[in-house]
């Protein structure tokens, strides 16, 4: 039962700007699947009162890192956390993705990145990666991305690397084609639009999907989104959806 | 020394003084991961109704300081599927079962005690009395004395089991609600439910709760909760179940001194899933130092 432990922090630095990764060292022994989660929770004090939630961003040994953007409180205070601080973890939380068998197509659009960088690092060399952000100061682990995927697309909405315009543009373009399995996760206009383009085609598209949460367990029923067979909770039954299951 | 931690509601044994508070836990199985629930006093599962409920369009949860606002809108399983699915499981650890149950009008509430009260491994009920049903007169029945007493009256005279009933912050003088229960037969009551609230996003001008408003749980609540515990445990003889904001064994026995005769632990188990033993080894340990035998030592056991 060391599903939730104390994990003490090897690093916490700022990448780029807003942009966060925080290395912990932890003695749980539990494995992650790409696309599971954990919650984090900083300290003992009462507020903010509720963890965060966070895609396992890698894994190994007894390493666990998360990637994260400061987005209110919760990430704030997370970024404010030193090395050798320790840090309250809950997971493997959630449904990972189902693993892919051969090559397949990764859409991350700009933070979404963090959920998807273990898959594609996970399966060296299998990846049409397709990722998009604002520009080419946002985009990050170029180099190791090169490395992993079989194919890299940067999408930039400024033009100032890669491609110009975003990133389901240069899907439609270059990737739909493939006829491979999606995997995507990013901002909902992004997957609005994947959802677009994709319909009515037989390539199966996994979502990764972000919702507030407070149990992580499927307790509370306070994270639920609407899918085409009722309410489902994002932290047990996601947080990665078959997109033909969501309403967009 | 041991302290003897047992408790009792009616004929009903509890090992310890710590169980859950209904919504917070699930069905309990979603702890078993992080758990033993063998060592819980009981477990009070989601609040159930006859029929399975959709509940609310998200989104459901905000964070506030020290606690949160939820509006799920009673979403559950319903009877059926609780009995076949969620039960034959839960049946299998040795703590006491206790069902949180609703309807969307007296003859609802009814009917489910009823079939609840026939149900092998259900050790006792928990009536909650807020009834989500805005067009049921019976939504008032938390509020309104006479409908209270008539409510419990109509669910006890047709159970056997040990009937607790759930308490609603919303009224001006909780001990009277309490009272009425106990004039009405109920076994126990516990309180305090979540208390209304709500929080703005100031530049959508749009409430963060789907519903608009929800309810307050977790330590924010606590002190609120623990002064209307006080206040019940002095105006009725049944045991008194408190909960509101209690994350460890200090804000637990809190509560026991004020008079309740078992704690549920609820929100808190979303911040850390094992506070439910952190409570009963922190309470144990209590009595240890205090030299205290018997829990029951403490119990209402307020200098004044
Ligand atoms: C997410 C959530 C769901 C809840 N669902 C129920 C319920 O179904 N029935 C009920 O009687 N109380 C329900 N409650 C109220 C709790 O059982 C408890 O009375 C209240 O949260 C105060 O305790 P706490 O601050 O320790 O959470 C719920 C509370 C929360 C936070
Ligand atoms: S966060 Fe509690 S059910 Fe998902």
């Amino acid at each position: 039962m060391n599903k939730y432990s104390k994990a003490k922090i090897k690093s916490n630095v700022s990448l780029k700007e807003d942009i966060y990764l925080i290395t912990l060292e932890t003695s749980s022994t539990q494995q992650a699947k790409p696309g599971q989660f954990y919650i984090l929770r900083p300290d003992v004090r009462l507020d903010p009162f509720l963890g965060r939630p966070l895609s396992v961003f890698e894994r190994e040994d007894n390493v666990l890192k998360f990637l994260y953007r400061i987005k209110g409180k919760g990430t704030k205070l997370l970024s404010n956390l030193n090395e050798g601080d320790l840090i309250q973890i809950t997971g493997p939380l959630g449904k990972g993705y189902p693993l892919p068998k051969d090559e397949f197509i990764v859409i991350a659009g700009g933070i979404g990145l963090a959920s998807v960088y273990y898959l594609i690092k996970s399966f060296p060399k299998k990846a049409h990666l397709f990722y998009g952000v604002r520009n080419k100061e946002e985009l990050l682990f170029y180099d190791l991305l090169k490395e992993f995927s079989k194919e890299l697309c940067v999408a930039t909405e400024c033009g100032s690397l890669g491609y110009q315009g975003v990133v389901t543009e240069v899907f439609s373009q270059k990737g739909l084609q493939l006829n491979l399995p999606i995997y995507a996760c990013g901002p909902m206009i992004m997957i609005k639009e994947i959802g677009r383009i994709i319909e009515g085609k037989e390539i199966p598209c996994y979502v990764a999907v972000e919702e507030r949460m407070a149990c992580g367990v499927g307790a509370c029923l306070g994270c639920v989104i609407p899918t085409n067979q009722g309410f489902k909770r994002v932290c047990t039954e996601g947080p990665v959806f078959d997109i033909k299951e969501l309403i967009l | 020394m041991k302290p003897n931690l047992k408790v009792k509601i009616r004929d009903l044994e509890f090992k310890n003084p710590v169980i859950t508070a209904s919504g917070t836990f699930g069905y309990g199985l979603e702890y078993s991961q992080f758990v033993d629930l063998n060592r819980l006093g009981g477990i009070v599962v989601k609040g159930l109704s006859l029929y399975p409920k959709e509940g609310n369009p998200p989104p459901r949860i905000y964070e506030t300081p020290c606690g949160m606002i939820n509006s799920i809108g009673l979403q559950n399983i319903g009877y059926e599927v609780f009995i076949k699915e969620k039960l034959p499981v839960l049946k299998k650890f040795d703590t006491n079962v206790i069902v949180n149950f609703f309807g969307e009008n007296l003859s609802e509430y009814i009917e489910i005690a009823l079939k609840l009260d026939s149900t092998d491994g259900i050790h006792a009920l928990e009536m909650n009395v807020s009834c989500p049903n805005k067009n049921s007169e019976w939504r008032q029945m938390g509020i309104d004395p006479k409908l209270l007493a008539q409510a419990v009256k109509e669910v006890r005279k047709r159970i056997s089991k040990p009937l607790i009933i759930k308490l609603s912050p919303q009224v001006t003088d909780i001990s009277l609600m309490a009272k009425i229960c106990e004039e009405e037969g109920a076994d126990a009551v516990s309180l305090i439910n979540t208390i209304p609230a709500m929080v703005i996003d100031i530049k959508t001008r749009r409430s963060l709760i789907g519903t608009l408003t929800g309810g307050l749980s977790g330590p924010a609540i606590r002190p609120v909760a623990l002064r209307a515990v006080w206040e019940v445990a002095k105006a009725v003889n049944i045991p008194v179940i408190g909960m509101g904001g209690i994350t460890s064994a200090e804000d637990a026995l809190q509560f026991i001194i004020a008079g309740a005769t078992l704690v549920a632990v609820g929100t808190a188990n979303f911040i850390n899933p094992i506070t439910t033993i952190e409570v009963i080894e922190g309470i144990e340990k209590f009595l240890v130092e205090e030299t205290i035998e018997d829990i029951k030592e403490l119990i209402g056991k307020l200098n004044e």
